[in-house]
């Protein structure tokens, strides 16, 4: 893979983000460059999803700043932030229940950028959509309501799209064949920030892979770069027990970033 | 042949009815919000049609053209302030912050016009006459007009909530305002429009009330309210043709309430009310929600 280039497309600094008293993110600094597919992995209640939330800008964050191609967004509402092109697949997909297929993409066309993506390509996406288009999204199933989430979040043609949680309550295989339309998606110059429960998954496509544990961030690097025994501490929080005290000592202080080259 | 008349003015003056409630249904469904202001709004419909027909001497019948958006300007206005405020606060707080909003404007129309009532005249013999069918049923052609109002709008609201990008937005923000944000909807202007759009009918129907019958400042609380929620929940809460369906059967129980005795006339219409309520707590037009 070619080095990406210097500018982030995205970039969170120092983000800390409380749900009340309860703090959900310490401290959490990432950089997305362009064309990257960066994945944020990490236990159930780690914060991925409150991240991506203050990202799009449904969470107000207490502390820290959200930039998009270098300019501060943090105080945008999110209808604007996505406009300038932060896309996202909520968790849980949010699909309007009472809308049709198509009308559901139709909203997610209604303040759309200018860009590669429009509904009939979504229907040549996925090849099934354009013949049930009629139909309303809760006659659907999980696999199919996913695709249309992801489609309408392309038709806005976002500069950076922010899948949570694509696997969530999908059977396996049907995970699989979202993540295969992941390519056909890249190629059309798109930047992914996904955030993801299931680390085989995430360590297939990613470029970059981010680890959450409890709010912090507790490794970092290209998935070649860290090894399955690394991750799991990183993923469950343990100790030296499973990984090597000289490795770990790397993978807690979070410096892998200056390994990137940017 | 004395109840089929019954059933036939009931019938139009349900499309009255359907007019103050289409409104409130809305409201609801788009927002949330139950608005407790909506039958003084309607009786300020007809002040503001007084005010405007006073002035400009436009026809009686042609004063909504002015006072519809007048009232529309107003409901997108008290929308992204006051109620927005309220929304902001939690769901209940609308609840209050309108049932103030009934009793500032209730009591403002006392202190700057006055207690009486007031009727818009319609000098007009085409909208004052009647034509009978057979002799017992006489149709006023002013309930006829109402009536095709009231069906214009909704088929309208219909065609706009269906096809429009704007009644599109409507409904996916009434679904779920968060993914709408995500899809670059500005989720309060929306609520904005449809507030626009309650108010306009509200205003409506208040010129037809004021045209059909006569107001007074607390004739918004204690009719017209009223007979909207009826409407409302006989219907179907949140439904539109339900409000149709509503306001017909709420005026048909009254003209058979008044034929068996005039003073029965609103409570036959109320007892129906409640009936739906225990019996079929979802209205007439709507399926029981799904968990």
């Amino acid at each position: 893979m070619s080095e990406p280039p210097s500018e982030p497309i995205l970039e969170v600094r120092d983000l800390t983000v409380h749900h009340g008293q309860l703090q959900a993110l310490e401290h959490i600094s990432l950089r997305v460059f362009p064309g990257e597919v960066y994945a944020m992995i990490g236990a159930n209640g780690a914060g991925k999803s409150t991240l991506l939330r203050t990202i799009s800008g449904l969470h107000t964050p207490t502390e820290g700043s959200v930039l998009l191609d270098g300019k501060d967004v943090t105080k945008v509402r999110p209808d604007r932030r996505a406009i300038l092109g932060i896309g996202m697949v909520p968790e849980g997909r949010r699909l309007f229940g009472s809308l049709s297929v198509e009308e559901n993409l139709q909203v997610g066309a209604s303040y759309a950028r200018k860009g590669p993506w429009h509904i009939e390509r979504v229907y040549e996406l996925f090849g099934w959509m354009k013949d049930r288009r009629s139909q309303k999204t809760s006659q659907l199933s999980g696999g199919e309501q996913q695709s249309v989430a992801i489609g309408r979040a392309l038709v806005a043609n976002p500069r950076v799209l922010l899948l949570d949680e694509l696997s969530l309550g999908l059977a396996p295989v049907i995970v699989q064949r979202i993540y295969a339309m992941l390519p056909q998606i890249l190629d059309t110059g798109l930047t992914v920030l996904l955030v993801e429960q299931d680390v085989s998954q995430a360590l297939r496509v990613a470029s970059h892979i981010h680890c959450l544990l409890e709010g912090r961030t507790t490794l970092e690097g290209r998935p070649s770069d860290v090894d399955a025994r690394q991750v799991e501490a990183a993923y469950f929080g343990l100790s030296g027990a499973t990984a090597a005290p000289a490795e770990e000592a790397q993978l807690w202080s979070g410096s892998t970033t200056s390994s990137r080259g940017s | 042949m004395e109840w089929v008349n019954d059933v036939i003015q009931g019938i139009l003056t349900g499309g009255l009815y359907a007019l103050f409630a289409c409104g409130l249904s809305l409201m609801f469904g788009v927002m949330k919000v139950v608005n407790l202001a909506h039958g003084d709004l309607a009786v300020v419909g007809g002040y503001v049609a007084l005010g405007v027909i006073a002035i400009t001497h436009v026809p009686v019948l042609w004063s909504f053209v002015i006072v519809v958006p007048i009232m529309a300007g107003l409901g997108y206005l008290l929308q992204r302030t006051l109620i927005q405020g309220a929304l902001d606060r939690g769901v209940l707080t609308t609840l209050i912050v309108t049932f103030g909003l009934s009793v500032v404007i209730e009591n403002a129309l006392l202190q700057f016009v006055n207690a009486n009532s007031h009727s818009l005249g319609v000098g007009n013999s085409i909208v004052t006459g009647s034509f009978s069918i057979g002799s017992q049923i006489q149709l006023a052609y002013l309930l006829l007009l109402i009536f095709a109002v009231a069906v214009a709008v909704l088929l309208g609201l219909q065609y706009f909530l269906s096809s429009s990008r704007y009644g599109r937005m409507i409904r996916a923000v009434a679904d779920d305002k968060e993914a709408a944000q995500l899809s670059g909807i500005n989720y309060r202007h929306v609520f904005g429009i449809a507030a626009a759009i309650a108010f306009g009918t509200v205003a409506l129907a208040g010129i037809g009330y004021g045209m059909y019958s006569q107001f007074s400042p607390s004739t918004g609380t204690d009719t017209i309210l009223l007979f909207a929620f009826a409407a409302v929940v006989i219907g179907g809460l949140g439904s539109l043709w339900g409000t149709l369906v509503g306001g017909v059967v709420l005026g048909i129980a009254q003209q058979i309430g008044a034929q068996i005795n005039q003073s029965d006339q609103l409570l036959a219409g109320y007892v129906v009310f409640l009936v739906i309520l225990v019996v079929r707590p979802q209205g007439l037009t709507t399926r029981r929600a799904q968990s």
